[in-house]
């Protein structure tokens, strides 16, 4: 059983690590598979580039590290230029379009599917602090790593208590949004 | 007013880290006072039981060092209480003082460290598994102890209940090997109903108090019943050699019984205490040794390296200490060569050495915390050792 390789990167801040534990915890509680998540801890979690992997499968990951991502979702261009490469053949590339752009270096074969999260949580919802929700909603209409239910379920357990309408609201606003 | 909760245990399926599942585990063990000085990166225990404790009747105190917290949790123990301190390597260098102390007196004492690349204060948020032979060995003289060393969230959370279990059972120093990266790794933990845990109570004597001497064995099994200060038996609890009675008694005798005796209650029972995972050992040229992280790590490259054609079989370790030299013998019988990989620069692989008696070369695949190892390092060494 080979599991799924989830990558979450960007900026410390942006909500990365949280957009990859709805991700973990939706597949780990939710559709009873089994679930890791590894996440950059210290100084470069709180500015610098940082990340969440995770790795999702139907039985238990006793390898918990990315090695060749199925999923690469980028936040900025210093994560995109950090973890590109990791990318493997056929996978999908979920990326920040207004904060970065792609290039050579992005493998053959590789599906590109952008979305301006930033600017949609801005002007759309008027928090940008929920940009991580809509690029989960993105993500998860755009590859199906976990279902849409599973990881409402799983938002809502892990945003603060009174948030969950509108953090639902953003993860709704970035399911329907059409790829760039 | 904080709100009290009816049920302590958080029964059901949880997407957690170790050191959360850590701190569910010593509730689940029946846990209700931790003394610690809160360090990168075990941090988390203690957080989470500052807010869970509060709810369930427990109590964490913050204390002024780690010095402090390690003495501070055994009065409690003395008091009745199940207890524990949480640190990492830089307050474990602090506390092995009270190791020793906990090991004189026989005070079931669970001491959870999340290790961190050292020496010193090293690199505070980078893992490392070099604290292995400093918890056998840290404090001064002859005396056991156990250790155990989790790989994922799960086990962090069954291990803890099985530390404070053997604690109690054994009256000895008990640790839980944790490392930075099992700590933060989140995964699934499953927290059963409490009717399903196996949590050993103390073993309180129930003599009559003239007829009750806290240091004697009474049952034939090395380790004395426990009483709990002020229910009317006498104790005096002292790190000087002590009598029965618990008395300070400085005899050569005394002192050569009591020693022998802290040893023996422990490593008579060293085969049943040393839990492994073999996997595919039948067959193996090769054997890998890992634990913690490492472990899984071991296990990816393990699985390539099969792929390739090699025989090359894995044991996990579960328990550090007592170490079963025995039976890693016997497992690696049929093997022309032992790994051991460990993010330290040669632990595990010194105790791995004395269990072969030099009948096969054992390798050592490590680093002096840091990164963890990469797969390709253990597999490149299975390649060497196979050809």
């Amino acid at each position: 059983m080979t599991p799924i390789e989830l990558r979450c990167c960007g900026q410390g801040g942006q909500g990365v690590i949280m957009t990859g534990m709805v991700v973990g915890k939706a597949a780990a509680i939710y559709e009873d598979r089994h679930a890791t998540l590894v996440q950059s801890f210290g100084p470069e979690a709180r500015g610098s580039t940082c990340s969440a992997q995770v790795m999702i499968s139907d039985a238990p990951v006793p390898f918990p590290y990315v090695r060749h991502a199925d999923i690469l979702v980028a936040f900025s261009q210093s994560a995109y230029d950090k973890f590109v490469a990791e990318l493997k053949p056929g996978a999908t590339l979920i990326y920040e379009s207004d904060l970065l752009s792609l290039d050579n270096r992005l493998p053959q074969g590789v599906v590109a599917r952008g979305i301006g999260a930033t600017r949609i949580a801005t002007e759309v919802l008027g928090r940008r602090i929920v940009t991580n929700m809509v690029m989960l909603g993105f993500l998860v209409k755009q590859t199906g790593i976990v279902s849409k239910e599973a990881a409402i379920e799983a938002l809502r357990t892990l945003v603060p208590p009174g948030t969950s309408a509108f953090n639902i609201k953003a993860f709704e606003t970035g399911y329907q949004q059409p790829p760039e | 007013m904080t709100k009290r909760e009816a049920q302590p245990l958080r029964t059901g399926l949880h997407f957690m880290n170790g050191n959360e599942a850590c701190a569910e585990g010593a509730i689940a063990a029946g846990c209700r006072f931790v003394a610690g000085y809160p360090i990168t990166p075990s941090t988390e225990v203690v957080e989470h039981l500052a807010r869970r404790f509060p709810r369930i009747g427990g109590m964490f105190i913050q204390m002024e060092d780690e010095i402090a917290s390690s003495i501070c949790f055994q009065g409690a123990v003395w008091a009745g209480h199940k207890a524990m301190t949480v640190t990492s390597g830089p307050g474990l260098s602090l506390m092995m003082e009270h190791i020793g102390f906990a090991a004189m007196t026989e005070t079931p004492s669970v001491f959870i460290n999340v290790q961190r690349a050292g020496p010193s204060t090293g690199l505070p948020t980078a893992a490392a598994q070099g604290d292995i032979m400093q918890v056998r060995w840290g404090s001064h003289g002859d005396y056991a102890i156990i250790a155990l060393c989790p790989s994922s969230p799960q086990e962090c959370f069954d291990l803890t209940i099985e530390a404070f279990n053997l604690a109690e059972r054994y009256r000895c120093p008990t640790f839980l090997m944790m490392d930075e990266t099992v700590g933060h790794m989140m995964g699934k933990v499953r927290i059963p109903d409490a009717a399903d845990l196996t949590v050993e109570p103390r073993r309180n004597t129930t003599r009559a108090p003239g007829d009750y001497q806290p240091y004697a064995t009474y049952d034939g099994s090395d380790v004395p019943e426990m009483t709990r200060a002020g229910d009317g038996h006498a104790i005096h609890v002292t790190g000087l050699t002590h009598n029965e009675k618990g008395y300070p008694d400085m005899s050569f005798a005394v002192h050569d019984a009591l020693v022998r005796r802290l040893q023996r209650k422990v490593h008579t029972h060293t085969s049943e205490l040393f839990r492994l995972e073999a996997d595919g050992l039948d067959d193996a040229d090769v054997v890998v040794v890992a634990f913690g992280i490492t472990a899984g790590i071991a296990a990816y490259a393990v699985t390539q390296a099969r792929a390739l054609g090699r025989r090359v079989g894995l044991l996990r370790l579960i328990t550090l200490w007592p170490f079963d030299e025995a039976r890693i013998r016997t497992l690696t019988a049929n093997a022309r060569a032992v790994i051991v990989a460990e993010m330290n620069l040669g632990q595990v692989c010194l105790q791995v050495s004395r269990a072969v008696q030099g009948r096969i070369p054992v390798h050592h695949i490590g680093n002096p915390g840091g990164p963890v190892i990469e797969p390709e390092e253990i597999l490149a060494a299975i390649e060497g050792a196979a050809t």
